[in-house]
């Protein structure tokens, strides 16, 4: 049985029906066609499917989509200002090399702006705790890193998330 | 995911009564067909892998009674409301400055997206992560009672050495019920049956004969509070996690350590191990080894061999006794070192 559940997706508010069953992320991926967020591990331990629920990151693989009804939810999607407008945490992921293959990449700019807005003058270690939970098997962290703390330079210079 | 029908009530009452009306009521809380769900982490995870299998989903995340999502420091103490978020409570000055152990041990647990998302009552009810319970081909004790157990003389580098049984050798995993344990917290509970209070220490059964039964908590019973004595020494707490890599991982072996130290002697400790047993373990002997003495690598080794006396290895676990010995040294030390 199908239930309605609505919430708001990168400030449009939708309306899906949904089994019970089916989780955020693929809630997101199949009747949201919102396939940026991806689908790495399903159980938790990737961060590939991270988005910012209510304001927090959560992993939208271990969010049921009926536990979402009436929040919040950002996406990588909904971060560009216009095709062509990267974000800044895009533009420099791209400056620093910090996406290679770019799977874990829509969860890791997610988690970095999550961060950066609790704290805009990140030490690398707290840039590190806060991004544990992603895992890469390309870039070996170095280069994310560089590009979070770019990233941070960069709103302190008064450019905006 | 199999498909299963979904509630959400408003009230505790009823959360719990709705367990409470259904035929298998009385069926240990972990087979039972109507499972409570509050951030979900763990039981998502269990549903997608089928090893929970409930017809009915209560979600309990939404329930309106504002002392679960509270988290109250008065001179008693401090309580949990059972919703609180992992990521709340290890935020909270009142935990970091007087209760130290409880934020080491939530920041060294899972990843920011899941404490976000994880509440209190869920973490310390979480499953164990024994890959034979959670492949469903696997014969397990604890997921289908009976049917034997596969870790036994299978891969048990990740099992427990402290508590196990001829049934189930899983570890408990979890970190922050170390810390209540350490800290002598007790929970509240409600059911149709009315409200009781626990020993933090008396929630989790040892395996014996039952593995499947994890808890002294009924099907329609909810836990609601977290109930922290106040101990003006558990400033000198500390929670230490050995891991496989540095972090985001469940310990293979973790201390929780609460010090009450005068003069350089041991007047009062407590100490728990994690990752190293099938419940949330007090090491009470090597507390007694250490009660009104001094504490030094010396007495702090005979307290931790007095810890594993009755360890029970099998084939790829024996290196925990070890590590778990070591663990408790330096965690200990670095307890005793603490500038409070
Ligand atoms: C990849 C990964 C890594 C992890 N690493 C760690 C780690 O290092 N350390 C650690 O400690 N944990 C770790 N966890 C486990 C995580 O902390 C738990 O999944 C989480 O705390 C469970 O909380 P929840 O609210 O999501 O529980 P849920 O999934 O909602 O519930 C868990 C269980 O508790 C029951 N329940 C929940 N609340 C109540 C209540 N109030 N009364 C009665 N029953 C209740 C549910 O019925 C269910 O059986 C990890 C998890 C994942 C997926
Ligand atoms: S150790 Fe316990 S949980 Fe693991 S397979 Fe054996 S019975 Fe199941
Ligand atoms: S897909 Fe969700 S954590 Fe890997
Ligand atoms: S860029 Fe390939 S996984 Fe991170």
């Amino acid at each position: 049985m199908k239930r309605l559940v609505s919430m708001t997706v990168n400030g449009e508010e939708i309306e899906l029906a949904i089994p019970p069953y089916r989780t955020l992320l693929d809630v997101l991926r199949n009747e949201g066609r919102l396939t940026g967020t991806k689908k790495g591990c399903d159980v938790g331990d990737c961060g590939a499917c991270t988005v910012i629920m209510d304001g927090s990151p959560v992993n939208s693989c271990l969010v049921l989509g009926i536990e979402a009804e009436g929040a919040t939810i950002e996406t990588i999607e909904g971060q560009h200002a216009g095709p062509d407008l990267p974000h800044l945490i895009q533009e420099k992921f791209m400056d620093h090399g910090g996406a290679q293959c770019g799977f874990c990449t829509p969860g890791i700019i997610m988690m970095t702006k999550a961060l950066l807005k609790e704290n805009p003058n990140p030490t690398e270690s707290e840039v590190r705790f806060a991004i544990a939970g992603n895992i890469c098997r390309c870039t070996g962290y170095a280069k994310i890193v560089d590009a979070v703390l770019a990233a941070a330079e960069d709103l302190r210079k008064g450019r905006t998330l | 995911m199999r498909p299963f029908g979904f509630e959400r009530p408003e009230t505790l009452e009823r959360a719990a009564g709705i367990v409470a009306a259904r035929e298998d009521r009385a069926a240990p809380p972990p087979l039972s067909s109507a499972q409570f769900i509050a951030g979900g982490t763990n039981m998502a995870d269990y549903m997608k892998l089928g090893v929970m299998r409930p017809n009915l989903l209560v979600d309990i995340g939404r329930l309106a009674d504002p002392g679960l999502r509270r988290i109250a420091a008065s001179p008693d103490g401090i309580r949990l409301g059972a919703l609180v978020r992992m990521s709340e409570a290890e935020e909270n000055a009142d935990i970091r400055i007087g209760y130290p152990v409880i934020a080491e041990s939530l920041q060294q647990a899972a990843s920011q997206q899941i404490r976000n998302m994880a509440s209190l009552g869920g973490n310390i009810l979480q499953r164990t992560r024994c890959e034979y319970f959670r492949d469903i081909s696997w014969a397990c004790n604890k997921r289908d009672p009976g049917s034997g157990c596969a870790a036994m003389d299978g891969f048990n580098r990740q099992h427990a050495v402290l508590g196990v049984s001829d049934r189930c050798i899983a570890t408990y995993h979890g970190d922050f019920a170390q810390a209540l344990i350490a800290l002598d917290a007790s929970v509240e509970t409600q059911s149709p049956r009315g409200g009781r209070t626990m020993a933090f220490s008396e929630l989790h059964r040892l395996p014996g004969e039952t593995p499947h039964v994890e808890t002294q908590l009924m099907a329609d019973e909810l836990i609601t509070l977290i109930d922290i004595p106040a101990k003006p020494w558990a400033r000198r707490s500390h929670y230490l996690k050995i891991r496989d890599r540095q972090s985001y991982a469940f310990a293979v072996a973790s201390v929780a350590v609460v010090l009450d130290l005068e003069d350089g002697a041991v007047r009062d400790v407590r100490i728990a191990l994690g990752g190293l047993a099938t419940v949330p373990w007090r090491a009470q002997e090597a507390e007694d080894e250490l009660k009104g003495g001094p504490l030094d690598e010396r007495t702090a080794g005979r307290a931790a061999e007095a810890a594993f006396a009755g360890a029970m290895p099998r084939e790829h676990n024996a290196f925990k006794i070890s590590l778990g010995r070591q663990a408790l040294v330096r965690a200990l030390l670095e307890t005793r070192d603490m500038r409070v």
